[in-house]
């Protein structure tokens, strides 16, 4: 039976192991995280943020418990599956861009939609859509190494709306990012959740996105220790 | 499959000077190899048509006991000519060839020869025995240049030759050399000489006999002739082939280490980018590619070497290729002392299946030294390419 939350966990679990022990990243998370939620897991470093996005983003998968995603247990999934949630569903913005190097960005924009096996004029819309979203329409032939950081992080989310997900995961977005092209990018993020309905779920301990969070979901230890 | 290509492509062009130098090391593969095989292609053409038109012909019938390597049977190999080749030697479509052994004392000198008897008219060899067909004061004769080198001798120059008839007895005659021909054929040449038929088959007692014939259509269905072995053409230039296929295999060697210095170049390529590019591993992983498939991406990149390096190969082999075909390719010592039918300069002979083959082999095996490293990517954690940590 198909539920009204986009994200929903029931006592997530996830060890790595250490040596002869084990770690415990996350230590039984119970969370739901509706549609149209902007949405951050706020903690230090080793917290468990990154894990549990990872847990979500299905790129990995929890030792015990559940994480179901659009209606689709992570733990289930087989690799072909998982990577169909992901290229159908699923948005992915990095701390460090993780754009690629030797592609302009219009060609950096378009690679989801190539994944979709798009026609070329739907895809030449809609790359041009989202470079308008983030306001790099005059970078189209530009490749990253000429771009700074902000401008790369635009391309990147530029790269994760493109396809309009259901989700959008981004782990430490503003980071590597001064105050000014942090606030750029996270008014820019405000106004698609706004105007798309995305789900923004980020992984963070920047007080510049805390402060742009509708909600606010406190990590500690692998555990949630506040959620507001 | 047409995504991969679409990415390999991108990846490769974005790359810029990493991948041509690649490129540049594959087609340097590419043309070598098939200039090399080229050169062999046309030796072998070169020697098999040289063989015919100076020792075989289109195929000869032998006298039984004749050995063209043991000298000593040359007495016992001769016979009249047989009735059912009188109509063909009328015509000149064979002809009949008699061989004494004997011995030349040029300026004193004293060396052993094969004397070959020919008929001054024929054509179906390219020697010029019409210059045998001239009034002298001693027996005119033709002679390779390699004889001549090695005899001292120039054309007009006077020399003694000694025979045994067929009774045993020794005789001895002056030979003037009305010419000195140059072929690719060094059996025809070295140690031999040639005189008019006639004059041999007096000066043996042999009157009306032979010791081989030679026929210039190769096609014609020949009969069983008693005391005659059949020749074919293609047994006569077995040797040619058994010569090439023994190049060809010393050959391979080169194009091995030469192909596995191109395929080194890839391989580290490979496994540098496996390395170099974890967060993009990660990131297309992310974005929906499955492990499999990025294999399938590294591995199509990998190979698409080969295929850029057949474009490059067609810029500046093509021309080269061309221009070594129509100038040949000359030896840079005089190969007349090889003692194989070879040329001084080579042509080489390309075909459609030669260039087909060789570049199908060389992207067969750079998709394989391409898929080799990329394996690993299989087995990679998708959340540490994605930090860029090294697996």
């Amino acid at each position: 039976m198909k539920n009204s939350f986009i994200i929903q966990t029931e006592n997530l679990i996830k060890s790595f192991p250490m040596g002869r022990s084990h770690f415990t990243a996350l230590n039984g998370i119970d969370l739901n995280i509706g549609e149209g939620e902007f949405a951050g897991l706020i903690g230090p470093s080793g917290s468990g943020k990154t894990t549990l996005l990872n847990i979500v983003g299905s790129l990995d998968s929890p030792t015990s418990g559940e994480a179901t995603v659009l209606n689709q247990p992570v733990s289930k999934l087989n690799a072909r599956q998982a990577a169909r949630l992901r290229k159908e569903k699923l948005g992915f913005i990095f701390q460090s861009y993780n754009l690629f190097a030797v592609h302009n960005v219009f060609e950096n924009v378009e690679f989801p939609l190539l994944l979709l096996n798009y026609s070329g004029t739907r895809r030449r819309k809609m790359v041009m859509d989202a470079l308008e979203w983030v306001g790099l329409t005059d970078k189209v032939k530009s490749k990253p190494p000429q771009l700074s950081g902000g401008e790369c992080q635009r391309v990147a989310i530029a790269r994760a709306m493109v396809k309009k997900p259901s989700l959008v995961l981004a782990d430490e977005p503003t980071a590597n990012l001064d105050a000014a092209n942090s606030h750029h990018i996270l008014k820019t993020m405000v106004d698609l959740n706004r105007e798309l309905n995305t789900t923004f779920l980020f992984a963070t301990h920047d007080e510049k996105v805390i402060m742009y969070l509708k909600r606010k979901i406190y990590l500690k230890d692998g555990k949630i220790e506040k959620d507001e | 499959m047409k995504l991969a290509l679409k990415l390999a492509f991108r990846n490769l062009i974005g790359a810029g000077l990493r991948t041509w130098l690649n490129v540049i090391v594959l087609s340097f593969s590419f043309v070598v190899i098939i200039f090399m095989k080229g050169v062999m292609v046309g030796w072998d053409h070169q020697a098999k048509t040289d063989m015919t038109n100076w020792e075989t012909g289109g195929g000869q019938y032998w006298n039984e006991n004749y050995d063209p390597y043991d000298p000593f049977t040359f007495s016992e190999s001769h016979a009249p000519i047989p009735s059912e080749l009188d109509e063909e030697i009328r015509t000149g479509e064979t002809e009949p060839f008699l061989i004494v052994h004997g011995t030349i004392y040029p300026q004193g000198r004293m060396q052993s020869v094969t004397i070959i008897g020919i008929n001054p008219d024929q054509d179906i060899f390219m020697l010029p025995s019409h210059k045998l067909d001239t009034i002298s004061d001693a027996i005119p004769a033709i002679i390779g240049s390699i004889a001549a080198r090695n005899m001292n001798l120039g054309i007009g120059d006077h020399a003694t030759i000694r025979w045994r008839d067929v009774k045993g007895m020794f005789d001895a005659a002056y030979i003037v050399i009305t010419d000195i021909f140059s072929c690719n054929v060094p059996t025809v040449d070295a140690g031999k000489i040639y005189i008019p038929l006639q004059k041999l088959q007096s000066m043996s007692g042999l009157d009306n006999e032979a010791t081989l014939f030679t026929f210039r259509d190769s096609e014609k269905p020949r009969p069983d002739i008693s005391g005659w072995t059949l020749k074919t053409k293609s047994e006569l230039t077995k040797s040619v082939d058994d010569l090439i296929k023994t190049k060809t295999t010393g050959q391979t060697v080169f194009y091995v280490i030469l192909l596995l210095l191109a395929m080194l170049a890839i391989f580290d390529t490979q496994v540098l980018s496996i390395f170099r590019r974890q967060r993009e591993i990660g990131t297309y992983i992310a974005l929906g590619y499955t492990r499999r498939e990025v294999v399938g991406l590294f591995t199509v990149e990998g190979a698409m070497h080969a295929l850029f390096a057949a474009l490059v190969s067609a810029i500046y082999g093509l021309p080269f290729l061309a221009w070594m075909a129509k100038t040949g390719w000359t030896m840079p010592m005089d190969v007349s002392d090889y003692g194989m039918a070879i040329a001084q300069t080579l042509y080489p002979v390309y075909s459609a299946g030669l260039v087909v083959s060789t570049v199908l082999i060389v992207l067969l095996v750079t998709t394989v030294v391409s898929y080799w490293p990329s394996r690993k990517i299989a087995k990679m954690n998708p959340t540490e390419a994605l930090r860029g940590k090294i697996q």
